[in-house]
């Protein structure tokens, strides 16, 4: 196959809508992981022995749940839930497509990311609030978020890397994204231009969030 | 204020407390000593509710906490000030918020609140480190904000969980004046929880002994360490180690300071009047409640008979016990023993 002739000039205007539909499924998804993967991590921490509300059957269940969805790799998992994904979303292409995949890699793991970010609260600081008064919810509010937030932000630019790296993998079932640019205009076409383009934007699209999260965790922290 | 009654906590066949009676009177700071281990812990969190005790009640001024319901029971918590271990700040917060944090669960108005902050760092001596985060503070000054939280909510009972673990000397003492302050100008009722005997002893007004889940000493300090020869007293005011052993003829006494009137010359007065040497070897004298305590341990050289030595000392309040040498006077054995290895 002949390369096509992209010119450098013409690149960015590839990568624009790339990155726009990279952005769109990142961010729905993102979304739904810290919707439902927030709670939940809150929900496993708290029923553990040491947690406020201890409840053995129901972590050992929610943890089984949590780890059944980070034991796939990412492109079985697509595959595996396809039926699924055509019972929600009417479709097994395209961006929509790519959300509930994307989402149900990310919730599991930012529930663990959130979990470890709490499970290092000392105790004493949840009795602080308890012996004050306080509800448990409050408690949860009030002081164990507060204090983990730090651990929250880090977990949550890790998840929007993994997320990231994911599109690229949903780009296999034509979900668009500079990780569908890169692999059908970019390898499969021998197009360098639109290669270089794509891995040169992904990799500071990555070292941006990491960046960034990292500058935000260290002005949390006191 | 406080009365506790029979409170008992079982974990499964495990029971941790059995049966504590203990009542604290509103100016009175009430220490508890003991191993670790020995329940200490368990009575903390049972005191401000934090674990439901399995039997037993626990009244502050005339209310039975453990018959309330969770939502009274929360309210109820408020009555009981908590200053925790290692202060329990929070990281996120300053020094002003930590303070502010029990007020976010109760309706308070924000005027009030910002004045009651004040006034509490104010009486910690740490208004100048209201805006400051925990990392930034000593740990003396942690604990110190932890007991301004604790009393914010202005309760009548403060229960104090080894407050000065961890504190250097000058550190310490300035948290116990605190204590002492809050008790002789606001009235407070103060539990608190050490294995600090100096602690007990230059702040305390009643002490008891904790093991095995049971009360075993109760008294007021100045009594107990009076009063009687129990490894409590002997670990409240222990004899420094004996250098060398007895003389050639020498006999080693122990004394007790067993009555408040001790005069100051005692060893002059029996000196003269038994007409021998005394050599002090060890001791430990010093001002306690409305007199003095002390143990000394003294040699006496001439062969004096038994009988007229312990009456001498008897005569001058003071209880002697012939000692048999060095070796058996592991005080600080027993103190350690007694009361564990700190941190339970």
């Amino acid at each position: 196959m002949i390369a096509l002739a992209t010119s450098w000039g013409q690149v960015p205007s590839l990568l624009a809508p790339a990155l726009g539909q990279t952005g769109a499924m990142v961010g729905i998804t993102m979304a739904i992981v810290v919707a439902l993967g927030g709670p939940l991590g809150v929900l496993i921490v708290n029923t553990s022995p040491r947690g406020l509300i201890p409840h053995p059957a129901v972590n050992a269940s929610i943890s089984w749940v949590s780890n059944l969805g980070r034991s796939l790799p990412f492109l079985v998992l697509m595959a595996t839930i396809i039926p699924f994904t055509q019972l929600v979303v009417g479709t097994t292409i395209g961006i929509k497509a790519a959300i509930i995949p994307m989402a149900i890699a990310g919730i599991p793991f930012f529930a663990r990311l959130v979990e470890n970010a709490l499970r290092e609260i000392p105790r004493e600081r949840l009795d602080v609030g308890l012996a004050a008064g306080a509800s448990r919810l409050q408690v949860i509010l009030t002081i164990q978020l507060v204090e983990g937030l730090p651990g929250i932000v880090a977990g949550f630019a890790l998840n929007l890397i993994a997320m990231i790296e994911y599109s690229a993998i949903a780009g296999a079932i034509g979900a668009g994204g500079l990780g569908y640019l890169a692999i059908n205009d970019g390898y499969e076409q021998f197009n360098t231009q639109v290669m270089v383009g794509c891995i040169v934007l992904l990799v500071l699209l990555v070292q941006v969030i990491q960046f960034s999260g990292d500058r935000i965790v260290r002005s949390l922290i006191h | 204020m406080i009365e506790i009654r029979g409170l008992t906590k079982r974990y499964g066949d495990q029971t941790v407390l059995d049966g504590i009676d203990l009542s604290v009177a509103a100016g009175e700071i009430a220490a508890i000593v003991g191993p670790s281990g020995a329940g200490k812990s368990t009575l903390a969190r049972c005191i401000n509710l934090l674990e439901r005790p399995t039997a037993g009640s626990i009244s502050v001024r005339g209310q039975d906490l453990t018959s309330l319901r969770e939502a009274d029971l929360r309210r109820a918590r408020r009555a009981i000030g908590t200053v925790f271990q290692s202060a329990g700040l929070l990281s996120r917060l300053t020094a002003a918020d930590n303070v502010a944090l029990p007020l976010r669960y109760v309706d308070v108005p924000d005027s009030e609140r910002h004045e009651r902050v004040r006034r509490l760092l104010d009486r910690v001596g740490m208004l100048h480190r209201a805006s400051y985060y925990p990392s930034q503070l000593s740990g003396g000054q942690q604990q110190r904000i932890g007991l301004a939280r604790g009393l914010v909510l202005e309760p009548p009972v403060l229960l104090a969980d080894e407050p000065t673990s961890g504190l250097d000397p000058a550190t310490t003492a300035s948290m116990l004046s605190l204590l002492a302050s809050l008790r002789d100008e606001l009235g407070v009722a103060v539990v608190l929880i050490t294995h600090e005997m100096d602690v007990v002893r230059s702040v305390a007004d009643t002490v008891a002994q904790l093991d095995h889940g049971r009360i075993v000493t109760r008294g007021r300090v100045a009594d107990v360490v009076r009063g009687s020869d129990s490894p409590l007293s002997r670990a409240l005011l222990p004899t420094p180690p004996v250098g060398a052993t007895a003389g050639e003829g020498g006999r080693l006494w122990r004394l007790r300071y067993d009555r408040d009137d001790v005069p100051a010359t005692w060893l002059s007065q029996i000196s003269r009047e038994l007409d021998v040497d005394i050599a002090v070897r060890s001791g430990l004298i010093e001002a306690l409640g409305d007199g003095t305590a002390g143990r000394v341990v003294v040699e006496i050289e001439s062969p004096v008979s038994e009988e007229r030595i312990r009456a001498a000392f008897f005569a001058r309040g003071i209880a002697a016990e012939p000692g048999d040498g060095p070796q058996q006077e592991p005080d600080h054995l027993q103190t350690s023993a007694l009361v564990g290895a700190g941190a339970s």
